[in-house]
């Protein structure tokens, strides 16, 4: 990464507190989404801004220590993610088609 | 030599007799029987016939049983000379007893499961004689006990034959308790279970004058062999177990088994030589109870029961000599009474044979002319426990009396009086049975061959079995030795109080019949003490059995049991778990987004409590 960027790209301009930040903001949004709306395909959204915050933390923290590791883990989450997407929003369709709904809290059937 | 032989053949055909007695015929029964005892009679002959004069023990050691620490115990057989002698009165005496008893036996049912348990009995009573430490000798100890047991409710449809099974069962585990404290005080003490190990420590010891850890450990060891061999406050279960067969009777409660306390004794004689106060406590409970066993047994009427208290007031004697500190004598006792009381008892079970179950000796009577085979040989074992001189019990019990007047006097004249009482109640027996005009209603026949054979070899060895084996000479080396000399004075009166005893017995049940039932008239209140066995167990019952029954119903099972155990512990476990789970279950109601919820809250509170205290350092 340090051949790709001038030395100092990141740390001159935006500190590394910065990206934590955004992260833990963009996490918590993800969260707060996840819990409290109700249309499943925004509560899918929110995992996915969930992940990415994740991703986001796990690439600064690969720059701040000079390894790899991190990107390598934010490159499974993103290929996770992908087959997430593909299942996921196949299963979605389904339900629409079925129920006719997308509301979460009318698709209760395996409840009792 | 194979040692391990011995008692395997009597295990081999307890196993035999048990799996497979319910296809076999009673012949192959008996052969498998008789044939495993005699077998390891005849191989304990062949080991012995090799290593006389056996100046020293023969050991082997087959594996290590316990190693803990220091603590070493590996399963040891021994033979020495004091092992040889009981290993040829169990074996031989047990092998003419299965003999019998495979004619006794023949008409009754569980034919075979007698036999398993008879075997099995030997096994555990080989092993017992046979061990070289205590608590392989406690494996066999236990169980004898057990065979006893079961023999004794060997006719379990009958309810006082299974109460006595568990009442000689119980006392016995009183007695097996003190067992196994001594037990644990000697690996405290010495490190060590091996008899030889503990006597060479104990060497090393001073003797000790007040109560110290011999002491203690030998009168726990007296408390089992009290326990073991019927002894004074213990005895009561032994009447009881005449419930069982006659045979068993013969074999266990009166030849071997009940002898395994004074075998304890001598096993521990060297503890004993150093603990006088436990030795003299010995003494004190052996005369007491040969005493005390002596006069019940002069009035009981059923022929087995009168037999039962003679072999605790004989058994009282052997104890009496231990506590005397002639150990060797203790164990001639042993011997010549193994030979005339299992010869009283298979006689008298040929005589109860004879009348169809009848044991009430009220109902006997002239029964010498119909069974004079059995009469004899009865005439024999009687002369011989009543010291009739150059009879057996003569040899054995001049012997006695001998090192008990070295030891105290009055214990002495004590003695002879209890020698004279069993004078007279065995030729009571006899009297009453034999003589005079028969009152029942059977009709007696004499018992086939196979049952007086065994009667007529025991009726040999009653007769010369003192004269031709010298125990106490043969002993001399291995147990502790009491020097004192012949005292010729001592022989006479010994011998004169046995004849005495006839010569009543004689003048009160021959020349005038009615004088004893005019003595019990006359004395009544005397007579009834003596006749309720001192209402012993009419007190243990009041004082023991009662409240421990009321405390059990009352406290253990209703309050402990019932309230503690089932509704709280039981009961409690299962609504606690229900509460809880009610609890929990909230917790997951199907709805994912608490779940996610509760997931966040953790994160959260983990976090938090991270940053409060600081992170992970």
């Amino acid at each position: 990464m340090s051949q790709l960027l001038p030395p100092g790209f990141f740390t001159a301009t935006v500190p590394l507190n910065a990206y934590l930040i955004l992260s833990a903001i963009l996490f918590a949004i993800g969260a707060f989404g996840f819990l409290f709306r109700k249309n499943i395909i925004t509560i899918y959204m929110c995992i996915e801004l969930m992940l990415n915050a994740v991703n986001l933390s796990f690439v600064t923290f690969s720059y701040q220590f000079g390894k790899v590791d991190g990107q390598i883990y934010s490159f499974f989450v993103m290929v996770v993610a992908a087959a997430e997407a593909a299942v996921g929003l196949a299963i979605i369709l389904t339900i629409f088609r079925n129920r006719n709904t997308l509301q979460i809290d009318e698709i209760d059937s395996l409840k009792n | 030599m194979q040692l391990w032989l011995i008692p395997i053949f009597p295990l081999l055909g307890a196993v035999l007799n048990g799996l497979t007695g319910r296809r076999t015929s009673q012949g192959i029964q008996s052969a498998i029987a008789v044939g495993s005892v005699l077998l390891s009679f005849l191989w304990v002959l062949k080991v012995l016939s090799g290593a006389m004069p056996l100046e020293t023990e023969i050991r082997e050691s087959y594996f290590t049983w316990i190693s803990s620490g220091s603590f070493q115990l590996s399963v040891d057989l021994v033979i020495d000379r004091l092992s040889a002698v009981m290993l040829l009165v169990v074996t031989g005496i047990g092998t003419l007893i299965h003999i019998y008893a495979t004619s006794y036996m023949s008409h009754e049912g569980g034919f075979y499961r007698f036999f398993t348990y008879l075997n099995l009995f030997m096994f555990f009573m080989l092993v017992l004689v046979m061990s070289g430490n205590f608590l392989l000798l406690f494996v066999g100890w236990e169980g004898v006990g057990l065979c006893s047991y079961l023999l004794i409710g060997f006719y379990f449809l009958k309810q006082s034959a299974t109460d006595a099974g568990k009442k000689a069962f119980i006392v016995n585990r009183i007695g097996d308790f003190g067992v196994m404290l001594a037990m644990l005080l000697l690996i405290n003490t010495f490190g060590s279970l091996d008899f030889q190990a503990v006597a060479a420590k104990v060497k090393g010891m001073p003797v000790e004058v007040s109560v110290g850890v011999l002491t203690t450990i030998c009168l726990l060891l007296l408390l089992g062999a009290a326990g073991k061999s019927a002894q004074i406050p213990l005895y009561t279960w032994l009447p009881d177990a005449m419930e069982g067969p006659t045979p068993v009777s013969a074999l266990i409660h009166a030849a071997t088994m009940v002898t395994a306390g004074v075998y304890l004794c001598c096993r521990a004689s060297a503890l004993f030589e150093h603990a006088p106060i436990a030795k003299d406590t010995i003494a004190y409970i052996g005369l007491a109870t040969a005493f005390f066993a002596a006069t019940i047994g002069l009035v009981q009427n059923d022929i087995k029961k009168v037999y039962a208290y003679s072999t605790i007031s004989q058994l009282g004697f052997m104890f009496l000599a231990v506590g005397s500190g002639a150990y060797a004598a203790a164990v001639f006792h042993l011997v010549t009474h193994a030979f005339f009381k299992a010869l009283l008892f298979l006689g008298s079970g040929s005589v109860i044979h004879a009348l169809d179950g009848e044991q009430d000796m009220r109902q006997m009577g002239g029964l010498r002319g119909k069974l004079p085979i059995t009469f004899f040989t009865l005439l024999m074992g009687a002369l011989a426990i009543a010291g009739f001189p150059f009879f057996s019990g003569w040899y054995s019990k001049e012997a006695i009396l001998a090192s008990v007047y070295a030891h105290s006097p009055w214990m002495f004249w004590v003695a002879v009086l209890t020698a004279m009482m069993t004078a007279f109640y065995v030729f009571r027996t006899i009297f009453l049975t034999f003589f005079g005009e028969y009152k029942g209603h059977a009709h007696p026949h004499e018992s086939p061959a196979i049952m007086w054979i065994p009667l007529a070899a025991l009726a040999v060895l009653s007769v010369v079995g003192g004269f031709v084996f010298n125990v106490p000479h043969f002993l001399e080396n291995v147990l502790p030795a009491q020097a004192h000399g012949h005292d010729f004075s001592l022989e006479v009166i010994g011998s004169i109080a046995g004849l005495v005893g006839i010569g009543f017995s004689y003048f009160f049940y021959i020349v005038s019949p009615g004088l004893g039932d005019a003595f019990a008239s006359s004395f009544s209140g005397l007579y009834n003490l003596v006749y309720n066995k001192y209402f012993v167990d009419e007190a243990y019952d009041a004082a023991i059995v009662k409240p421990i029954a009321r405390t059990s119903r009352h406290f253990l099972w209703q309050v402990f049991d019932q309230g503690v155990i089932d509704e709280g512990m039981v009961h409690g476990a299962a609504s606690g778990a229900m509460g809880l789970g009610s609890l929990f279950r909230l917790l997951q109601g199907g709805i994912v987004r608490n779940y996610a919820a509760w997931i966040v809250l953790g994160a959260v509170s983990i976090f938090s409590a991270f940053a409060l205290l600081g992170g992970a350092r």
